[in-house]
């Protein structure tokens, strides 16, 4: 009997794996749709506005104006391309500063004309080069999501793909943060968390199921709010109807914040991030200020 | 003959040194190394240093209390890598005599009252989890509420893996607790040291109102190995040093660690840190304090010669050991 329970647990511990792998597999597919493809789905009119006023346009995050229900919209996102041409232009969807500082530039365009954001997050991380990093990357980062927690336009974030790190954080700290059904959100790459962890980066599934970077897990963890239906196989089987479910959750959303007083909303977004962690302290009575209510001391 | 040898030997083989540098091997004794603030007094290599040593050096004797003592790690994700985050921790804590890879508290910096965060690098690679990011909320909260500038020490590998996303979030959650610094008009000042990098360089440390590190430290969101990884090409020289990112125009200064602490003292002076009752009477009404961190003040506060007596607590909640058995960590990681 306790043989058959180890079995049992072991096989199950073997298709949390698959399935979370899998996950990642789909999310980085070659087919599934861009932020480009949302935009062409959902935003009527779309008007590209390109450049951070410094130094240069950054064509991994692509942003705009345009209607979303007769309502005008900034949108701002990260592009990654599906032809080998299109991901050589787009760098693969990794950014860099000029990148973060046009989406800078873009919320406060959004803040000045009164525009609800939207963001689409679908990067493996912000640029890892020797130009990136001396541009000042990690400041870009920094203040990108420093402006975005300024902001009293209500801001909606979508995980459509890929949410790899603080590239991808950069873009998504919102007043309501979506996921689709098959994308990641996580620190690190199941790959690059294996070679410091495992130190083999063949050990990535294994990484991929310890990390939970799956959209039901990271609601489970409070750090969405909402996970996005996708077609059976993944969004990349039918674009139309994985467009029109996100456009239904992001149109969801705005009716919720259109609720709250700007200054409110401002304060509330601050809140919710500073509300995610988990932690203990018997001091003060043993209070776990969590999202989790059981964890294994 | 024999006696010769004997001699010889002596001569040339002098006593173990206490002290090596980890860049140009020379010894050193003990008490020259930490007279010397752990600057090799050969090269001027600047050791890495314990965040309890950093205290010592930058906050004025006995001015330090500490904080939030008791808020302790959990593992939300049951993270087992080739080994549990638990024992990970448990490993640090007994390695460190740390509870996390952050101390945080009330200081005095040259005579200027402020909150003070001093992150680790031993402990985990100085990395951030919940822990980290929930004290430095609570420093920034602090700060904003009491009129006092907030000085934190940076150095850090980035995020805490084992705490999966959580730790990304913190990144978000560090860049929010700025806001609520700059919203009460309180300074920030941070002090970037050996290695900063990841995460924490791309949240709160750089986004301070002033951004120094100290010579040859390395400041870079990506690490190097895995920037040469990515571009296949050979790193320029300098890449990511402290002097490197200070001729780019990332730093405000590269400070010598004996200059630290007057230049944090100017810097809080005349940003109006440590100032007159009625300034900050000014920044303590346009904080957004609740009151209930002014009683954690009062409730919480404990000297740093108290805390080196307390028992660290591992993550099943059990005392592991005083401190006193843990390995001393008299000299710097």
């Amino acid at each position: 009997m306790d043989r058959l329970q180890g079995r049992l647990k072991r096989l199950q511990h073997e298709r949390r794996r698959r399935d979370a792998w899998l996950t990642v597999e789909i999310a980085r597919h070659k087919e599934r749709p861009r932020t480009r493809d949302y935009i062409a789905h959902l935003i009527e009119g779309f008007e590209e506005l390109k450049g951070d006023r410094l130094r240069a346009d950054d064509p991994a995050i692509v942003g705009g104006l345009g209607w979303l229900g007769g309502r005008a919209v900034m949108v701002v996102g990260h592009q990654k391309g599906r032809t080998l041409d299109e991901q050589t232009v787009h760098n693969f969807g990794m950014a860099r500063p000029e990148g973060y500082r046009k989406a800078q530039r873009l919320f406060s365009l959004a803040e000045r004309h009164h525009l609800p954001v939207l963001t689409f997050v679908d990067t493996p991380g912000a640029y890892p080069g020797v130009a990136a990093e001396e541009g000042g990357q990690a400041r870009a980062i920094a203040e990108t999501m420093l402006k975005m927690a300024r902001l009293t336009v209500p801001v909606v974030a979508t995980v459509i793909g890929e949410g790899g790190s603080g590239g991808a954080l950069a873009l998504a700290v919102a007043d309501r943060v979506l996921m689709q059904e098959n994308a990641t959100y996580s620190v690190i790459s199941p790959e690059g968390c294996a070679a410091i962890l495992w130190r083999d980066a063949a050990f990535a599934p294994q990484a991929a199921e310890a990390l939970r970077p799956t959209a039901s897990q990271l609601y489970e963890l409070g750090v969405i709010e909402k996970v996005v239906e996708e077609p059976r196989g993944g969004a990349h089987h039918h674009p139309e109807v994985a467009a029109a479910k996100v456009g239904e959750a992001i149109r969801a959303a705005l009716v919720e914040l259109d609720q709250i007083e700007p200054e409110e909303r401002r304060q509330q977004r601050r809140e919710r991030f500073r509300k995610l962690g988990v932690w203990t302290e018997p001091d003060a009575g043993g209070t776990v200020l969590s999202a989790i209510p059981d964890l294994r001391p | 003959m024999n006696v010769t040898v004997e001699i010889e030997r002596r001569d040339s083989r002098p006593a173990k040194p206490e002290w090596i540098c980890p860049s140009c091997k020379d010894g050193a004794k003990l008490a020259d190394v930490r007279g010397s603030l752990f600057v090799c007094p050969y090269c001027g290599f600047h050791a890495r240093l314990t965040a309890n040593e950093r205290i010592r050096q930058l906050a004025d004797p006995e001015s330090f209390h500490e904080l939030w003592v008791t808020v302790r790690t959990l593992d939300p994700l049951t993270f087992t890598d080739l080994e549990a985050y638990p024992d990970r921790v448990r490993e640090a804590q007994a390695k460190t005599g740390l509870a996390e890879a952050i101390i945080t508290g009330t200081a005095k910096i040259d005579g200027n009252d402020c909150v003070l965060a001093v992150m680790d690098f031993g402990f985990l690679g100085g990395s951030m989890g919940s822990v980290v990011g929930e004290k430095l909320w609570r420093s920034a909260e602090l700060a904003a509420e009491q009129g006092l500038p907030l000085v934190a020490v940076c150095s850090s590998g980035g995020a805490r893996m084992q705490e999966g996303i959580l730790s990304l979030m913190q990144m978000a959650k560090t860049s929010c607790a700025v806001d609520i610094i700059n919203e009460s008009g309180t300074p920030f000042v941070a002090i970037l040291v050996d290695p900063c990098t990841g995460g924490v360089v791309a949240s709160f440390a750089t986004l301070a109102d002033i951004c120094i590190a100290e010579p040859g430290a390395l400041l870079s969101f990506s690490g190097p190995r895995v920037i040469a990884e990515t571009t296949r090409e050979p790193l320029p020289k300098g890449f990511g040093s402290a002097e490197r990112n200070l001729e780019l125009g990332h730093l405000d200064a590269v400070v010598p660690r004996k200059d630290l602490k007057v230049k944090v003292g100017n810097y809080l002076r005349l940003l109006g840190g440590g100032d007159t009752p009625e300034r900050r009477e000014t920044r303590r009404a346009r904080g957004r304090g609740k009151g209930r961190l002014a009683q954690a003040t009062a409730d919480g506060a404990r000297t740093l010669a108290s805390l080196a007596r307390r028992p660290f607590v591992g993550g099943d909640g059990q005392a592991t050991g005083p401190a006193e058995e843990a390995p001393a960590r008299e000299t710097p990681a």
